[in-house]
C-alpha cells in the first residue's frame, strides 16, 4: 500500500519536537507555549477537549498556520513552513478531519492531487493518466476490504472508503510522519476497526503517526505515548503503558495536575 | 441523492455503467442536455423549414457561433472554479476598441491584434488579482470591471466606431475549409486546447479541485489564488481573441455593450452542464451549448418569428437547462 519512508531516524528517536509553540487569532490564544515530542516509528496520541488546540497545533505542523513564536524541529532541522506544500515536501502528510478530498474528482485523481505523474510531449507536460491509475490501483488494492474502484468519483464512496483513500494518500508518498485528525470520528464500528488496522500497518511500515482522537479506548489500544492539551496548553504527557484512562481524563478536565 | 449504499455493496465496482442503465438515469440527460436540445432543435427546424440544414445555412451558423464558443470556453474555466466572469463581453469590447484604435493609428494588423488581446488579458489579470488577493466575491469584482471596461472602451473610442477594412481580416471572416469558416475552425482549435488543458494537465486538475473543494485543494498544497488569477487571465485572453473575430465579422471596432454575448456565454456554460458551484464541467458541453443557442436564434429567424421572441426563447431554454442540472450526479 505504501512507499517505505526513506531510512531516517531509528524507531524511538525523536522525530518531531515542538518547543514553546504559541499562536493567537486576534485575542484568542489558540496555542500557549506548547512543547511536546514525537518519536519515530510509533503512534503518538494527542487528546483534549473540543477547542483545546489540538487541530490548531496540527495545522501548525502541517503548514497551514505559522506559529507566532516557538520552534518546531522535524527530523533534525527546524521547520518554517509557508504552505502545506512545504510540509508535504518535508515528509509530513496529514489526514485532515474533513479528509481534504475533492468529491467531484476520481479516487486516483485524489490520490495524486498535487503529486501528479506527467510525461512531456514537446513543450507541454501531460498527465500520465494510465500510470497514475495503475499506481492508484496498487495503492488501494492492499486495503483490507471494500476496495473502491480508482476511477469512481469520491462522491460515490462510503465514509470508510473515503477515510481509506485519504490514509492511502498520506501513506503513499514516502512520508515520515502521518498526522491523523480524528480519523474514526464519523465511522461505524466495523469501519473504525478497519481504519485502526490501517493505522497500525502504517506504523509497522515505519511511518510515525500522530493520532488525534476522542476515543480513549482507541488511544489506549494504539498509542505508545499520549499528550494531553487543555485550553491551548500542553498539560502533560504519559507513556500509554504507564497510565490509565482515568488519569488521562483527569488531565483533560484539569482535575489532575501535570 | 448520494448513493453510498451502492458503492458499499459493490466490491471494486465496474468503472463504467451499462448504457441501458445510464439512459434511465435523469443525471445522464442532465449532463447531455445541450446535445439532446441541439438534436431536438435541429430536427424541429429542419421539418419546419428545409433550408435550415442547407450547407450555406450550416456554414453561416458555425461562423456565427465562433465568437460565442470562444467566450463560452473562457467562461467555463472561470465557472469551473466556482466563479463567474460578468465582464467577459465588455472586456471583448475593450479589446476590439484597442485593436481598432491601434489599427487606425497605423500599427499594422498583427501588432493591433496583439494589443487587443493584451488589453483584454490585462482586464482578466486585474479581475483575478482582486478576486484572489483581495478576497472579494467574483460577482462584484467582475460586475465592476464590466462597467469599467465598457467605460474605457467609450473613452478610448470617443464613442465612435472605427471602420476597419483589411484584406487579411476579410479573408479571416469569409474564408475557410469547405463549410467550416476560419472563425469556426479557430473556435474548434481553442476548444480542443481548452479540453487538453482541463483534463490532461496538472493545471486542469488543480483548477477542478479549486472549484470543487477549495479547502481540500489548499490542504494538498495547491495555490488556489494562483489558479483563480490564471482562469480570469485565460478568460481575458479569450475575450481578446473574441474581439478580433468580432471586428473581422462586422468590419468595424465598435464601443457597443455586447450584453447578449455575456448572457449567452453564461447560458452556453449552463446548457453545457458545467456546475455553477464549480469543480465539474466539460468543454464539449458549453461548445454544444453555444451551437444550440445560435441554432435557436437562426432557426427562429428562418421561420420568420419576430426578433422580439428570440431573447424570450433563449431565456426559457436556459432556465430549463438549469432545472435539468439539478439532477446531475
Amino acid at each position: 500500500m505504501t512507499v517505505q519512508p526513506e531510512p531516517g531516524p531509528v524507531a524511538g528517536d525523536t522525530l518531531l519536537r515542538c518547543e514553546n509553540v504559541s499562536l493567537s487569532f486576534g485575542n484568542v490564544r489558540a496555542l500557549v507555549e506548547v512543547s511536546l515530542t514525537l518519536s519515530a516509528g510509533e503512534i503518538t496520541a494527542l487528546v483534549g477537549d473540543n477547542g483545546a488546540g489540538k487541530s490548531t497545533l496540527v495545522r501548525c505542523i502541517s503548514g497551514i498556520h505559522r506559529p507566532h513564536s516557538g520552534r518546531i524541529v522535524f527530523d533534525g532541522t527546524e521547520i518554517d513552513f509557508h504552505s502545506p506544500e512545504d510540509a508535504r515536501e518535508a515528509g509530513i502528510e496529514t489526514v485532515h478531519q474533513n479528509l481534504a478530498l475533492v468529491e467531484d474528482l476520481t479516487v486516483w485523481q485524489n490520490l495524486f492531487l498535487n503529486r501528479e505523474i506527467v510525461h512531456r510531449v514537446g513543450p507541454v507536460a501531460l498527465l500520465d493518466r494510465r500510470a497514475m491509475q495503475s499506481r492508484a490501483r496498487e495503492m488501494v488494492s492492499t486495503l483490507a476490504v471494500n476496495v473502491p474502484a480508482v476511477r469512481s468519483r469520491v462522491r460515490r464512496l462510503s465514509g470508510g472508503q473515503r477515510q481509506a483513500v485519504a490514509i492511502c494518500r498520506a501513506a503513499g508518498f514516502s512520508s515520515k510522519l502521518v498526522i491523523m485528525d480524528e480519523p474514526t470520528a464519523a465511522l461505524g464500528v466495523q469501519e473504525t476497526a478497519r481504519v485502526e488496522e490501517l493505522i497500525v500497518r502504517l506504523r509497522d511500515e515505519g511511518h510515525a503517526v500522530l493520532l488525534i482522537s476522542h476515543n480513549f479506548a482507541q488511544v489506549m489500544r494504539l498509542s505508545r505515548q499520549v499528550w494531553v492539551m487543555r485550553a491551548g496548553r500542553c498539560v502533560g504527557g504519559r507513556r500509554t503503558a504507564e497510565t490509565t484512562g482515568e488519569e488521562i481524563v483527569a488531565l483533560i478536565t484539569g482535575a489532575a495536575a501535570r | 441523492m448520494e448513493r453510498t449504499d451502492m458503492a458499499n455493496a459493490t466490491l471494486a465496482a465496474p468503472d463504467r455503467e451499462a448504457w441501458s442503465a445510464r439512459l434511465k438515469d435523469l443525471g445522464f440527460w442532465a449532463e447531455w442536455a445541450a446535445l439532446v436540445g441541439l438534436v431536438v432543435l435541429v430536427v424541429v427546424f429542419q421539418v419546419l423549414n428545409p433550408t435550415f440544414l442547407s450547407p450555406g445555412n450550416i456554414a453561416s451558423m458555425l461562423v456565427a457561433a465562433a465568437i460565442l464558443i470562444v467566450l463560452a470556453v473562457g467562461q467555463t474555466f472561470v465557472v469551473a472554479t466556482a466563479g463567474i466572469d460578468l465582464s467577459i463581453a465588455s472586456t471583448m469590447t475593450l479589446g476590439a476598441v484597442a485593436f481598432g484604435q491601434a489599427y487606425a493609428a497605423g500599427w499594422g494588423l498583427v501588432p493591433a491584434c496583439v494589443l487587443g488581446i493584451v488589453a483584454a488579458a490585462l482586464v482578466g489579470v486585474i479581475n483575478g488579482v482582486i478576486i484572489a488577493k483581495g478576497r472579494i466575491t467574483d460577482f462584484i469584482v467582475t460586475l465592476g470591471t464590466l462597467s469599467a471596461a465598457s467605460g474605457l472602451a467609450l473613452i478610448l473610442s470617443d464613442g465612435k466606431p472605427v471602420t476597419i477594412i483589411d484584406p487579411a481580416l476579410l479573408r479571416l471572416s469569409t474564408g475557410g475549409i469547405g463549410i467550416f469558416g476560419w472563425p469556426f475552425l479557430i473556435a474548434v482549435a481553442v476548444a480542443l486546447a481548452a479540453h487538453v488543458t482541463l483534463f490532461h494537465t496538472r493545471f486542469g486538475t488543480h483548477l477542478l479541485a479549486t472549484g470543487g473543494a477549495p479547502e481540500s485543494a489548499t490542504a494538498m498544497g495547491i495555490s488556489t489564488a494562483r489558479i483563480k488569477i490564471a482562469v480570469y487571465t485565460i478568460s481575458g485572453v479569450l475575450a481578446g481573441l473574441g474581439a478580433i473575430l468580432l471586428v473581422a465579422r462586422i468590419g468595424a471596432a465598435e464601443p457597443a455593450a455586447n450584453t447578449s454575448f455575456l448572457l449567452n456565454s453564461v447560458a452556453a456554460v449552463v446548457l453545457g452542464g458545467v456546475s455553477l458551484f464549480g469543480g465539474r464541467g466539460t468543454i464539449i458541453g458549453p461548445f454544444i451549448g453555444a451551437l444550440l443557442l445560435v441554432a435557436l436564434v437562426n432557426g427562429l429567424t428562418l421561420l420568420g418569428v419576430s426578433q422580439f421572441y428570440q431573447p424570450l426563447a433563449v431565456g426559457i431554454v436556459v432556465v430549463l437547462a438549469a432545472l435539468l442540472t439539478r439532477f446531475q450526479r
